[in-house]
């Protein structure tokens, strides 16, 4: 297979092509005949995702960046169309391209106004999606950080629920607040790098080299980036634009909101913030309140989750509580932990995307996402039921699902530097379970109690074909993770490595066997 | 002719036409006050180029120019308001009111 | 290392046959759940492999006792720097003990399913989670490091889950899945950490490795050491229902009752003892942690003996008595009786399932009972029995042998392993009083359980009858693919004592010889108490006295001709009411625990925090401020021209000033 691809060129043109496909693909959803937009979109979010899957044989597991792209754009002020993928971004690459057609299936018989915009929309915010993934040019990061928010704020301001303006206009203004921060801190960098070095661009690696002009401003600068980032991964209290425009967004908004853009936060953190400012993501204090606000996150989330009576909110708190593991995976800053917080990020996107398109099939059938409106729906709809079970399962991190995985390696990570940390984050099993297990209970199990449930038709072969390959990846993930964790690792290692060095920080000994300790 | 009383008469006018705009209601005397105010300007511009050599003279063609640009805008407009709204009172022109 | 034997590699087999039972049940679930015949064939039929293979395999184990375990690598499961996980499986002396119980116990209990579950409509979908529930047994007792443990342990918990709440559509059974897994979950939060520690301070997380690190890397009595010991065992409690995570397992009752047999009692609610067992280096390494464990079961052991006293529901009152009867396992672990605690386990397995399984029987007779005339009675109340032996002479004279094996009669099984257990506990009596404290606990438990037992047999298959007058004549012995099973148990329940006998017997106790290779590390820390032959004949003679007074004890007291059916008894009052409420511990758990925290999450977190303060009074806050400004701002915009003159002329006049002056 690499051999095949490599005789193409895939290398080459792999990223190039990610990112036109689907903005070709809007182009022509605009232009065909309203009938087939969604057909069209499904075919476009089909095959770049045939294309993606390219990189998962032809990605090399070393830490280097690979794939890259660079062609000058605005050479006048060093802006350059630099592209590229190592194993922090590959798999959030691979999740979108994954989710996208699933998105496109999902909002089949959902959406039924204005057609053509609303696939053409999806296939804009996926370039927009992906570039923030692969950009590795702050400049062209930050117009596909601005371009995803767009097509996102439309998708739940035209297609949302009944209080979608409140919720879009939230999302929108919350997001873009922190993003001009961090737009302030890009040309801050820019600037005094350019002055320091005589040298303009905006090339990542070389505002990276030479971080060290900014030193002065470095909290600062840290602090917007990290603002910019916390607000979009949310960690609390940055949290409560998430409820609601995930509920009011349509079920593919949902489901890529939770699966892929909160994502984006934590990307950030990992690409940018941190390996930007180490001395500073490191010092003491700010590890004290990132990990105190994680720790929280993950607590409140889940105590917040287990009162919720619409299931959508549940789910949407639910990934407040799962985000905050992620983050305290990074700020642990060991290899298992960061390993770990991108399996989880990778597992969010399954499990909770999951969940929100089942909580968009329930809603489907009832136009209620209200958990006290149902009950005894494994009778009625015994495969919905079996899904709806298995995906929970995966959220609470049962071992042998994916769920699991993530977890576990974070908390066994965290727990080599931040014990009582991940002592206190390791409670959240405990209350994941209950929350979910109780909101199945109500939604599957006792009675069917109101006549409306009764006769509901169970999951459609649509349907199915959303869910299937999710469950395929919650078990496979489960199982054997090993092909993802070794594409992951060098990277991760790589990372964790500079940053311990750059901001002094002891080496976490990633060796076996401490004898003499007690 | 003498400098004096020919700035007083231009700051008298002036300042009867800023009285005229602030204090009258109807748009075509508030214009007319505008014409006003150019003119003492114009005067005071001629006055002025006796001792300063002759821009202030071509200045004030170009004053004119403007002030004719204007009074043709500026009429055009008022008809406009007065055949949408049967009125010239600017007290009810309050469309972009906070 | 020796060589692995060719048979040793089938293992994977003994896993994967209950695996693909589930697959193939579960596709009937959905696409044929009337094809019974198949259904059960599968069901069945992996089982009957799985023990067969297993047959071979510790055959092969018997033949070349390996010194260390056999580790059979799948695949490399989480790969991380340092953490190098392997899905692998090792095979040993302890591990061959738990193969053949839980794929034994369960072929039966699968066999017996066949006739109780018959009739129900989710056959294929029980059948399904049986299966999956053994593989994740075998999982557990099979794995070769803790995480591989950890996924059968969780695997287990969740087939519990599912088969308490089977019938779903009553809001008990649900709520009682979901208490067990919750409970449960507490428990591996314990396990988490443990393992976390262990990582921390081994680097590893493989048993082999792990185990033989721990004499160089921990203190013994040290503070991690301790630690780690406590988390395990924490997990332990949630797990096999001890003090103070023990109340989900009555509840548990809700489920079918071959599943109570099969996870309730015979294997899954064991893993905790076989935890500690196969740990037993770091149990022995942390002597307050053994102490913390063989008092927790002592304490348990007596504690749920006397809730078990005042039941009615019979179900309830097996529950407490297994929960009792872990007590004594984890007693037995405590004192460093590993091989004990495992006989006991094992002997316990047979008794116990025999006892839920011949309920069962009794159970099904009087629900078709009153089912056929339509009365709505509890048909798990002993109230409403009374006199059965008449009508199921087999049953009740197979739960008579179940009965007397857990109550601990000579020569039945339970008998030695209990004994075996306490005398243990008098022989460490020596060098800590407190353990004669703990044996004294597990002795009066040993009355209580003697007096329960009694009293259950009595109020079900002596006295008159109380079930009802037209009900009685469908009262029926149950088929035979129900009793065959209970013949097998029952043979277990009697002879299962023969495989560690003790050593004032001619039975040179040969369980605890097998276990040597896996018990001796913990022997070098842990030394268990010598006890002389007179000694041991009392405390023998003591066991058997205990028994013979609970017995006779309940058989006077009681009176079963005067019981009434439980729709005219009287209420229960003072300590029998607190017995039979089990002392309020839901209650209270509710009260103090459930609601506050239900409470702070709607009321607080929710409502206060984060709609009123952060979102509220925060971000719509910012957002209000900032319409107030453009509301003052939009003030000057008056739309009145003759005002922005006026603001302008002053405008102009201010300006002109400013620069004048300059």
């Amino acid at each position: 297979m690499t051999a095949a691809l490599t005789g193409l060129g895939y290398q080459r043109w792999a990223l190039d092509a990610i990112l036109l496909l689907p903005l070709l693909g809007a182009v022509l959803v605009l232009l065909s005949p309203p009938a087939a937009a969604k057909r069209l979109a499904l075919y476009v979010t089909l095959a770049e995702f045939v294309v993606s899957l390219g990189l998962w044989w032809t990605f090399q597991p070393t830490a280097a960046m690979q794939f890259q792209v660079v062609r000058q754009w605005i050479p006048e002020w060093g802006i350059g169309y630099r592209l590229g993928v190592d194993g922090i971004s590959l798999f959030l690459l691979l999740l979108t391209t994954l989710t996208m057609p699933l998105a496109v299936l999902g909002s089949w018989s959902y959406i039924t106004r204005h057609e053509r915009p609303y696939y053409a929309l999806l296939l804009v915010l996926t370039t927009g999606m992906l570039g923030v993934f692969v950009a590795l040019d702050l400049f062209v990061f930050y117009v596909f950080w601005e371009i995803m928010l767009i097509p996102m704020y439309f998708i739940i301001g035209v297609w949302g629920g009944p209080s979608r303006l409140y919720a879009a206009i939230k999302f929108f203004v919350y997001t873009f607040l922190g993003s001009l921060l961090m737009l302030v801190a890009i040309l801050t960098i820019y600037f005094a790098v350019a002055r320091a070095t005589g040298e303009s661009s905006f090339a990542y690696d070389h505002l990276w080299r030479n971080i060290g002009y900014v030193r002065p401003w470095a909290f600062w600068l840290f602090a917007a980036f990290a603002l910019a980032f916390a607000i979009k991964v949310p960690m609390f209290p940055f949290h409560t634009w998430l409820p609601d425009a995930h509920v009011e967004a349509p079920t593919a908004g949902s489901v890529i909101l939770a699966g892929i853009l909160l994502k984006m936060g934590t990307y950030g953190f990992l690409r940018f913030a941190v390996p930007l400012f180490p001395e500073i993501a490191m010092d003491p204090v700010v590890t004290g309140v990132v990990v105190g606000l994680s720790l929280i996150g993950i607590i409140y989330g889940a105590l917040v989750s287990l009162v919720q009576p619409d299931f959508k909110k549940l789910v949407a708190y639910s990934s407040v509580s799962h985000l905050g593991f992620v983050m305290l995976g990074i700020w642990a800053l060991t290899l298992q932990s960061v390993q770990g917080a991108i399996v989880i990020m990778i597992n969010h996107g399954i499990s909770t995307g999951a969940l929100f398109f089942l909580a968009g099939m329930m809603y489907e059938r009832r136009h209620t996402r209200d958990i006290a409106e149902f009950g005894g729906l494994a009778k009625v709809m015994p495969a919905f039921a079996a899904v709806l079970t298995v995906v929970s399962l995966s959220s609470i991190g049962l071992p042998g699902t994916n769920g699991f995985v993530g977890e576990f390696l974070v908390l066994i990570g965290a727990f080599r530097t931040h014990p009582w940390a991940a002592g206190v984050a390791a409670t959240g099993v405990i209350f994941a379970a209950w929350y979910l297990l109780w909101a199945i209970q109500r939604l599957l199990f006792q009675k069917v109690d109101k006549p409306e449930n009764a006769k509901l038709p169970d999951l459609s072969p649509r349907e199915l074909a959303v869910l299937a390959p999710l469950l395929a990846c919650i078990v496979w993930i489960g199982i054997y993770p090993a092909p993802i964790l070794r594409r992951i690792e060098p990277s991760a290692r790589a990372l964790v490595t500079q940053v311990r060095e750059a901001a002094g920080a002891p080496p976490v000994a990633d060796v076996a066997m401490q004898p003499g300790a007690r | 002719m003498l400098l004096g009383p020919a700035l007083a008469v231009s700051a008298i006018l002036f300042s009867l036409g800023v009285a005229g705009v602030l204090l009258r209601r109807n748009a075509i005397i508030i214009f007319m006050c505008v014409e006003l105010m150019l003119n003492a300007a114009n005067l005071a511009f001629v006055a002025l180029a006796q001792q300063l050599g002759p821009d202030g003279q071509v200045i004030v063609f170009f004053v004119m120019a403007v002030a004719a640009a204007e009074a043709a805008v500026g009429l055009a407009i008022v008809l406009a308001i007065y055949r949408h709204k049967q009125t010239l009172d600017i007290q009810n022109l309050n469309l972009l009111r906070g | 290392m020796n060589q692995i034997p060719s048979a040793v590699a089938w293992t994977w087999l003994i896993v994967a046959l209950p695996l693909a039972g589930f697959v193939v049940n579960g596709a009937f679930s959905f696409f044929a759940p009337n094809a019974k015949r198949a259904i059960s064939a599968v069901g069945v039929g992996v089982l009957v492999a799985a023990f067969a293979v297993a047959v071979v395999v510790v055959r092969a184990v018997g033949a070349a006792p390996p010194e260390e375990p056999w580790i059979l690598t799948y695949w490399s499961w989480m790969p991380a720097g340092s953490l190098q996980l392997d899905f692998a499986l090792q095979v040993d002396q302890l591990s061959a003990v738990m193969l053949m119980v839980v794929t034994g116990v369960s072929a039966m209990i699968h066999i017996y399913s066949v006739g109780y579950m018959g009739e129900d409509p989710g056959y294929a979908r029980y059948f399904a989670y049986l299966n999956l529930f053994v593989f994740f047994m075998l999982v557990l007792v099979l794995g070769a490091n803790f995480p591989v443990m950890f996924v059968g342990w969780e695997g287990v918990g969740l087939c519990s889950y599912l088969l308490i709440g089977f019938w779903y559509e009553d809001k008990v059974n649900a709520d009682a899945g979901k208490k067990a897994f919750i409970m449960n979950r507490i428990g591996d939060f314990g396990f988490l950490v443990a393992m976390f520690l262990i990582f921390q301070t081994t680097g590893s997380l493989d048993f082999r490795e792990v185990f033989a690190a721990a004499p160089a890397i921990f203190e013994v009595g040290g503070a991690t050491i301790t630690l780690i010991t406590l988390a395990l065992f924490l997990g332990c409690t949630g797990k096999s229902a001890q003090i103070p995570l023990y109340t989900w397992l009555p509840d548990a009752m809700a489920g079918p009752t071959p599943v109570s047999a099969l996870i309730h009692a015979a294997t899954m609610v064991t893993a905790g003892v076989y935890l500690v067992a196969r740990a037993n280096v770091l149990f022995a390494m942390a002597p307050i942690s053994s102490a913390v464990v063989a008092g927790v079961g002592a304490l348990t052991a007596l504690y749920a003996a006397t809730i078990a006293l005042k039941q009615w529901d019979i179900k309830k009152i097996i529950a407490y008595s297994t929960v009792s009867q872990l007590g004594y396992m984890f007693l037995g672990v405590g004192v460093g009786a590993y091989a004990s605690g495992i006989f006991h386990l094992a002997t316990h397995a047979f008794f116990k399932a025999l006892m839920f399984l011949a309920a069962g029987s009794v159970i099904q007779t009087l629900h078709h009972a009153y089912h056929a005339t339509g009365r709505h009675e509890d048909a798990q109340d002993l109230r409403n029995m009374g006199g059965l032996q008449r009508y199921l002479p087999w049953t009740a004279a197979l739960m008579w042998v179940g009965g007397l094996a857990n109550i601990g009669v000579p020569p039945l099984a339970g008998f030695f392993s209990k004994d075996d257990i306490l005398a243990r506990t008098f022989a460490r009596g020596h060098e800590a009083p407190l353990f004669y404290l703990f044996w004294a606990l597990g002795a009066v438990g040993a009355l209580l359980t003697a007096f329960y037992m009694t009293r259950l047999m009595a109020y079900a298959f002596h006295g008159p009858n109380r079930t009802g007058e037209r009900e009685r004549e469908h009262l029926h012995e149950a088929p035979w693919v129900m009793t065959g099973p209970l013949v097998v148990l029952a043979l277990g329940a009697v002879a299962a004592g023969a495989i560690n006998l003790p050593a004032v017997l001619p039975g040179h106790e040969w369980l605890a010889r097998w276990l040597e290779p896996v018990t001796f590390m913990g022997g070098l820390y842990l030394v268990e108490g010598q006890l002389g032959a007179a000694t041991e004949w009392t405390l023998l003679a003591l066991a058997a006295g205990i028994a013979a007074i609970g017995m006779i004890g309940a058989w006077q007291l009681l009176k079963p001709a005067v019981l009434k059916p439980a729709r005219e008894a009287p209420a229960e009052t003072g300590i029998q009411r607190v017995l039979l409420r089990k002392y309020y511990v839901d209650e209270i758990y509710d009260t103090l625990l459930v609601r506050p925290l239900a409470w702070l999450s709607d009321r607080v977190l929710w409502k206060t925090i984060d709609a009123f303060i952060i979102d509220g009074v925060a971000v719509n806050g910012v957002a209000r401020v900032a319409r107030l400004v453009g509301w003052v701002g939009s003030r000057l915009q008056t739309g009145q021209v003759g005002t922005y003159v006026v603001i302008f002329v002053l405008g102009t006049i201010v300006l002109l000033r400013a620069l004048l002056r300059s």
